[in-house]
């Protein structure tokens, strides 16, 4: 048997190869260099464009309209969570007539445009004024922000109901039997039982339910409402500056993005216990 | 030559005035203008049938043009969004983050007035100062198609993880070129993947285009603005747009759940 004399002396090490530049590696910094122009387009824009006199005038009015957004946002999806309850139970339930109409409503109202909406309940509930004064709700019918506030509900109310039943449908049946067997009474297992475990299905639609409801509330603009886009329009037409259209995107990127990652951080903690 | 584009054309306005389900000899409206004492509905001077059929075609013809362009660049932000190469998949977040996070409404006027103030300024360094105005239907269309594909790259996304690895080295076990194992083996198996959260976009699309009307695309909301201005019958005519809404989303239903079917029919149970 031979054996190795001689070791193999050290090398050194190969020469390095150069970083390949690879098409999507060109693409990519295409792409973020166009990202970077226009970011910094904007902000040449904000600072060359600096106008403090035009930022007294609208400044204030955005933050108002700011503020009727939010408002807007959340009073239509309390509403719309609350009316969705009952929806629900009656989208589930056996009896044939009940369900097929709360049917018909989920989907007359996600089947249309909230444009649509809006204006049916703006422009076409007028016709029907002399009811409306009957019943003393003319006053609700005659203001731009109930009318939004209103035909928003309702949306938001057809998408939660969905939200709501496939949530609970989602709670394995046997729950429920077992709730039985124990001889629980169906309410006290509803609210103990199925609701908490539904409750954690819900959160990611409901969080995107809100997200989607921001972002529709900007529709209400078209009545006069003067929210975020309506002060954002009402400025845009007076002074013909692009920039209030930018700043209005800022403000809207902002409030999206704190909703989602708000809502994620609260979805991590409410689920940390069904983590593995 | 000329004579016969011509002879197909008038062909093809001819099929299209009989087989009008609004206002052909056979349409809903003008069946319904026959009965009915007054011609609120009527087809062509007397009613507003043929505006309402107008601004129905605009809608379609929108969303229809706006499906494909925005289905392409989605796919492509998808592919980046993937990708190895960290710069690419930074440019395509921002991409979605902003235009998801931005209201439809805000896009259309930011893209609206943009392109405008843009094209204005390019060609004011060519010394034409001239008002100018960016078609609506283009502006419109690209607008619809951008925020599509952010929703659509997500879709995609979710559709492309759900693909195995196993697939693309079998493409490379078959010696194809990338494309090629894109086109062959990985695309029709997106298509089915994607295809109910495709259809879901499609019908959000379909509302979307609602939203044309406002930069003054003369579509079913613009039309019925129109007619309830000149008539005073604001409940009916909301109505009846609802109602077109409703019977695209009815008829896109119908339509998805074939398409699904036939998707569908090469499916292996894994």
């Amino acid at each position: 048997m031979s054996h190795a004399e001689v070791l193999i002396a050290a090398q050194p090490a190969p020469p390095q190869t150069a970083k390949k530049l690879s098409k999507a590696r060109v693409t990519g910094y295409f792409f973020l260099t166009l990202w970077a122009i226009l970011g910094v387009a904007l902000i040449a824009m904000i600072v060359f464009g600096w106008d403090v006199e035009k930022l007294e005038t609208f400044g204030p009015r955005l933050l108002n309209g700011l503020g009727i957004t939010i408002k807007l946002v959340a009073i239509s999806f309390v509403l719309g969570a609350i009316l969705s309850m009952p929806l629900a139970v009656a989208r589930m339930s056996n009896n044939k007539i009940l369900s097929t109409l709360t049917y018909c409503y989920v989907y007359l109202f996600r089947g249309t445009p909230l444009l649509a909406q809006i204006f049916m309940v703006y422009y076409g509930f007028p016709s029907f004024r002399w009811f409306f004064e009957d019943i003393g709700m003319w006053w609700f019918f005659k203001d731009p922000f109930y009318c939004g506030v209103f035909a928003m509900t309702l949306n938001t109310a057809a998408y939660q109901t969905e939200i709501v039943r496939a949530a609970i449908q989602s709670v394995p049946k046997g729950q429920r039997e077992a709730a039985n067997a124990l001889g629980i009474h169906t309410w006290v297992a509803l609210r103990k039982i199925i609701i908490p475990q539904a409750l954690i299905v819900a959160l990611r639609p409901y969080g995107n339910e809100i997200i989607l409801l921001i972002k529709s509330s900007a529709t209400v603009s078209i009545i006069t409402v003067y929210d975020l886009m309506g002060e954002t329009r009402y400025a845009f037409s007076r002074t013909y500056d692009y920039q209030i259209y930018l700043w209005a995107a800022i403000f809207y990127l902002v409030i999206v993005e704190l909703m989602r990652n708000g809502w994620a951080f609260m979805e991590g903690r409410l689920t940390r216990h069904l983590k593995r | 030559m000329s004579g016969l584009f011509s002879a197909v054309g008038s062909l093809w306005t001819w099929l299209s005035t009989i087989f009008d389900p609004l206002c052909g000899p056979a349409g809903l409206f003008t069946i319904y203008s026959m009965f009915s004492p007054h011609t609120l509905l009527a087809c062509g001077d007397a009613g507003w049938g043929d505006e309402l059929a107008g601004g129905l075609k605009i809608t379609i013809a929108v969303s229809l043009a706006t499906l494909p362009l925005g289905i392409v660049i989605g796919f492509f932000v998808a592919l980046a969004q993937q990708s190895e190469e960290k710069s690419l998949r930074l440019a395509a977040g921002v991409f979605t983050t902003i235009f998801r996070g931005l209201p439809e409404l805000l896009t259309l006027f930011i893209i609206y007035y943009g392109l405008q103030i843009l094209l204005q300024s390019f060609l004011a360094k060519f010394g034409y100062d001239g008002p100018i105005e960016i078609n609506a239907f283009a502006a419109g269309m690209v607008a619809l198609a951008i925020v599509f594909s952010a929703y659509c790259s997500e879709v995609l996304v979710s559709a492309f993880k759900a693909i195995p690895k196993g697939q693309y080295e079998a493409g490379d076990a078959l010696g194809f070129h990338r494309a090629r194992t894109m086109r062959l083996i990985i695309v029709p198996q997106l298509v089915r993947i994607s295809l109910p959260n495709l259809g879901n976009l499609w019908m959000n699309l379909l509302k979307d285009t609602s939203y044309v009307s406002i930069i003054g695309l003369a579509d079913i909301i613009r039309q019925t603005g129109i007619a309830v201005r000149a008539t005073k019958a604001p409940f009916t005519f909301y109505s009846i747009a609802c109602l077109f809404y409703l019977t695209l989303a009815v008829i896109s239903s119908i339509g998805l759940y074939y398409l699904d079917r036939w998707a569908k029919q090469a499916e292996v149970h894994r």
